[in-house]
């Protein structure tokens, strides 16, 4: 609760105007902070899975609270039901207010309806980290797929999110692409008819 | 070899870097401690682990706040922490603190921010009123200078999150190592 106990003065939240997004800091910052996410939760765990998992969640806390805010500010206050509709808004909207861009492709899977890839050539976490050897196919994008599923979960579209490299021909380094499996309830419910809610 | 440059303003030193959203980082950071609160439990335990990932992050950023400033030797403790308060934190963060409340030896002084990115959309619970929320800054100064031959100490004082009207650092000098020819890394 708010304002209570022997506090002076609580800033609440909601009675801040709410920012614009223009505020930047340095891309070193955040590197430098993302790095230390990493490193703390390679203590934390005994294999990659595990830490891919755990970047996840920390990803997909920011995404719960990228899609209210967005809604709010970009969108006003309107939330996207139809499946397309909010894979685009991830694609455009939420991509260019976080990494500055847009995504660079977003793909329909063509081996199963209801799989999508978002990609992407240099991912900005990815940007500076190199994987060793020993780490395999780890991926920091797996907080950038917590953050995706994160905005999926609560817009109501409940699925599964990863990151993996895909090499690309001529290039030292492979892109990254999110895949995004959605639950088997989801296609059935949103993607055929567009119930109307007010 | 030419003249050293002189260093750069702290406007001109922030449009020269790479940037992204604050609110990126403002999200990311309160992810951090929210997976620490849910690891650790200990409030305490928080506010140590997030002080040594501040420390860590120090101990690497001040080099390339050295190579991109054109900053050479400061003279004093004064000086270092002007450099801190106008140039570090803007560089870094996009905001300047105000350097005050030096005391008379001028070994211990105050930083304080009226802005502050990490703090952006955070509210502290009841449960967590022990949360020392952004002791990561304090642990980025701290390492910083230890890199540059000075050890201080680093406290909060007033934090916006606990009802005061700014954030406030307090940098204590405990000890200042001479370097001396030879360096240490010319062995």
């Amino acid at each position: 609760m708010i304002g209570v106990g022997k506090a002076k003065q609580y800033a609440n939240v909601l009675d801040k105007p709410l920012s614009r997004g223009r505020q930047e800091v340095s891309l070193s910052a955040f590197a430098f902070l993302f790095s230390e996410m990493v490193q703390y939760n390679q203590t934390q765990v005994d294999n990659i899975a595990e830490l891919e998992r755990r970047l996840e969640d920390a990803g997909y806390a920011v995404g719960a609270r990228v899609l209210e805010l967005l809604c709010h500010r970009e969108k006003g206050n309107k939330r996207e039901i139809r499946l397309l509709h909010i894979l685009g808004f991830i694609h455009s909207t939420v991509w260019k207010v976080l990494f500055g861009k847009g995504a660079d492709s977003l793909e329909k899977g063509t081996e199963h309806e209801d799989e999508y890839m978002i990609s992407e050539k240099e991912l900005l976490v990815n940007r500076f980290i190199s994987i060793p050897k020993d780490m395999g196919a780890f991926n920091c994008g797996a907080f950038v797929a917590g953050i995706v599923r994160g905005v999926l979960e609560n817009a109501g579209f409940p699925a599964v999110v990863t990151a993996h490299f895909v090499p690309i021909e001529g290039q030292q380094r492979p892109r990254t692409t999110i895949l995004i499996k959605f639950a088997e309830e989801v296609p059935d419910a949103y993607m055929f008819f567009s119930p109307v809610v007010h | 070899m030419p003249p050293p440059a002189a260093p750069k303003s702290g406007d001109a030193l922030f449009a020269s870097v790479e940037r992204v959203n604050a609110e990126l980082f403002t999200l990311t950071y309160g992810a951090i401690v929210r997976q620490l609160l849910t690891d650790l439990e200990e409030v305490e335990e928080v506010n140590k682990q997030l002080d040594q990932m501040g420390y860590n992050i120090g101990t690497r950023l001040v080099d390339e706040f050295l190579a991109k400033s054109n900053v050479s030797r400061c003279a004093d403790f004064k000086e270092t922490a002007d450099v801190i308060a106008k140039l570090g934190f803007k560089m870094f963060l996009g905001v300047t603190a105000t350097v005050t409340n030096w005391d008379a030896e001028g070994t211990s002084c105050s930083f304080v921010l009226e802005d502050n990115p990490l703090v952006d959309f955070v509210e502290l619970p009841d449960t967590c009123q022990g949360l020392q929320y952004c002791n990561v800054l304090s642990g980025v100064i701290r390492g910083a200078l230890e890199m540059v031959s000075m050890k201080t100490e680093v406290t909060w004082v007033r934090d916006m999150l606990r009802g005061d009207d700014a954030y406030e650092m307090r940098v204590k000098l405990t000890k200042q190592v001479p370097e001396e020819y030879p360096y240490k890394d010319d062995d």
